[in-house]
């Protein structure tokens, strides 16, 4: 008998993080890939849930550079923010990190990549974003 | 057949919009509360009115929350119960529908809909930190997406796809622009060009600050009736035929398509539907233009052109006053300002006006039916109101 799975929450999704791995929840009744991870399936309302990990590769969907920041990011600002859609179809919105703003495109290949330090402030969760392939 | 009644407007208020240094939510309500009682003679404030449902969006910005009682205690309207409505910035389109609602239950029949922000005693950095609580906090905010963020990644997928440019963004600003300049109660009251708008500094690439709304305080309300009772208040009410809600996903991410907004079109197709109406008989809308590219998705989500001729719309004039269907002829969030909670009143103000003939310079002549259509976040949530007249 396997130990019980973490509860298919935000915060294990980034303890996961932590562990340098993207993972999503899957609907064993009917396959649906939920990320991020929700306690009941969004399409057949099933609580049969399993962890699986994604693959973190994908192409750029879209992305923005963002000269306002928000309080907690101004130090950073520029930077650029996009949605990547990963090869299982799934998207996942992130920092996009080591591509100068006159080479970011639409359809580019990006890989994601993680950064385990926490803030001790809450919600204390690590980050992950995305770089070139 | 166009749709019967639901309920009808019979006096509206809006306060000045702008920067009002020295005024907080409380007293702003009360300025667009006293116009709306002041317009109706024949109402008795205090024993007319039963009920109060005001759109607030954020506590953050003046550290207050607890605002229903609060705005109902300095418009002069307490014991009345007074519930205040929380849906970003479609917090006071929702107070509207939820007022209608009120009186289709039987429970009330005169109810007061507002709604109100300040915003402009804070920095741009605090404003844009709080407006961003309305977008996902684990996968949006904390990889430091702003609204204006959010925004720009539906423009930069809707010109990827369809090649909508940057100077089409721009026309929107200066079409709304123009429109606030014959808004003596707009914020901004200043002509703008193309070449300005896409010379301002950038806020998120593609968006500059002429592609978003206005940091505004300001607040609005309607004194909604029961139908069969408007005539009592006024000889010329404006009658809500249709109402349409519906909600989606907080994170723009995990939508099907970056370039609609699904809660848009599902909300806009209930209240046609409601209304008997098609798009083609409208005759002026509101719509929620807190980005030029929002108001250009809009056009193509409520029907008044096919998906991706959003751009082409405005570039060929048909949404200014004169054309075909004038949009935003009160000068839209973009120039009359988006003090958030207010927006969605605001915008049914302003139908009010033009279905009355009462928006004097900016009038859209003949106006008999019209939309309001106010967008929560970055589309999570989405309030479509069809109004005609008497």
């Amino acid at each position: 008998m396997s130990e019980k799975p973490p509860p298919f929450t935000v915060s294990s999704f980034y303890k996961f993080v932590s562990e340098k791995k993207l993972m999503a929840a899957k609907c064993d009744k009917c396959g649906t890939i939920l990320l991020p991870p929700k306690p009941m399936c969004t399409k057949c309302l099933s609580t049969n849930l399993e962890w699986i990990e994604l693959e973190g590769v994908g192409k750029l969907l879209s992305y923005t550079i963002i000269y306002v920041a928000p309080v907690q990011f101004q130090s950073l600002a520029p930077y650029i923010v996009g949605i990547v859609e990963l090869k299982s179809g799934l998207r996942l919105p992130g920092m996009i990190r080591g591509v100068e703003q006159e080479e970011i495109r639409v359809g580019m290949d990006l890989k994601i990549d993680f950064d385990t330090s926490v803030s001790s402030q809450w919600p204390a969760w690590p980050r992950y974003f995305f770089r070139p392939l | 057949m166009v749709g019967k009644p639901l309920v009808s407007i019979v006096s509206a208020g809006l306060s000045k919009f702008g920067r009002l240094d020295g005024m907080y939510c409380r007293e702003i309500f009360a300025e667009a509360v006293k116009e709306a009682f002041e317009k109706c003679p024949n109402l008795d404030p205090v024993k007319d009115i039963e009920a109060l449902f005001v759109g607030h969006m954020g506590e953050a910005y003046e550290h207050q929350g607890h605002t229903g009682p609060t705005l109902a205690d300095w418009a002069g309207m307490l014991p009345k119960p007074a519930v205040r409505i929380e849906s970003a910035c479609a917090s006071s389109g929702i107070a509207l529908r939820t007022g209608i609602l009120a009186i289709l239950s039987g429970l009330h029949k005169i109810v007061i809909v507002g709604g109100v922000e300040k915003m402009t005693h804070r920095t741009t950095a605090e404003v844009t930190e709080f407006l961003a609580m309305a977008s996902d906090l684990p996968f949006e905010q904390w990889h430091g997406i702003t609204f204006p963020g959010l925004y720009a990644l539906m423009a930069t997928a809707h010109m990827h796809e369809y090649g909508t440019t940057e100077e089409q963004m721009a026309q929107v600003a200066v079409k709304n622009h123009h429109n606030g300049t014959l808004n003596p109660k707009a914020h901004m009251q200043k002509e703008i060009t193309v070449e300005k708008a896409m010379a301002s500094k950038v806020v998120a690439w593609p968006l500059k600050l002429y592609d978003c709304s206005l940091i505004t305080d300001g607040a609005s309300c309607l004194i909604l009736t029961h139908p069969d009772l408007a005539k009592k208040f006024t000889d010329s009410p404006v009658h809500i035929i249709g109402s349409g809600q519906a909600s989606d996903t907080i994170g723009l991410y995990e939508r099907e398509k970056l370039t609609t907004l699904r809660a848009a079109r599902l909300a806009g197709q209930e209240a046609y539907k409601m209304a008997g109406l098609e798009p083609k008989d409208l005759d002026v809308a509101e719509i929620h233009d807190c980005f030029t590219i929002a108001e250009i998705i809009a056009y193509e989500d409520l029907g008044l052109c096919s998906s991706g001729k959003g751009g082409s719309l405005v570039e060929e004039g048909t949404t200014e006053l004169g054309g075909n269907i004038p949009i935003n002829p009160s000068g839209g969030l973009k120039s009359k300002g988006h003090p958030v909670g207010a927006t969605g009143t605001a915008q049914a103000y302003e139908i009010y006006l033009q279905l009355t003939e009462q928006a004097e310079e900016r009038q859209v002549k003949g106006a008999e039916i019209g939309l309001s259509h106010n967008v929560g976040g970055s589309g999570a949530t989405a309030g479509v109101h069809i109004y005609r007249r008497e």
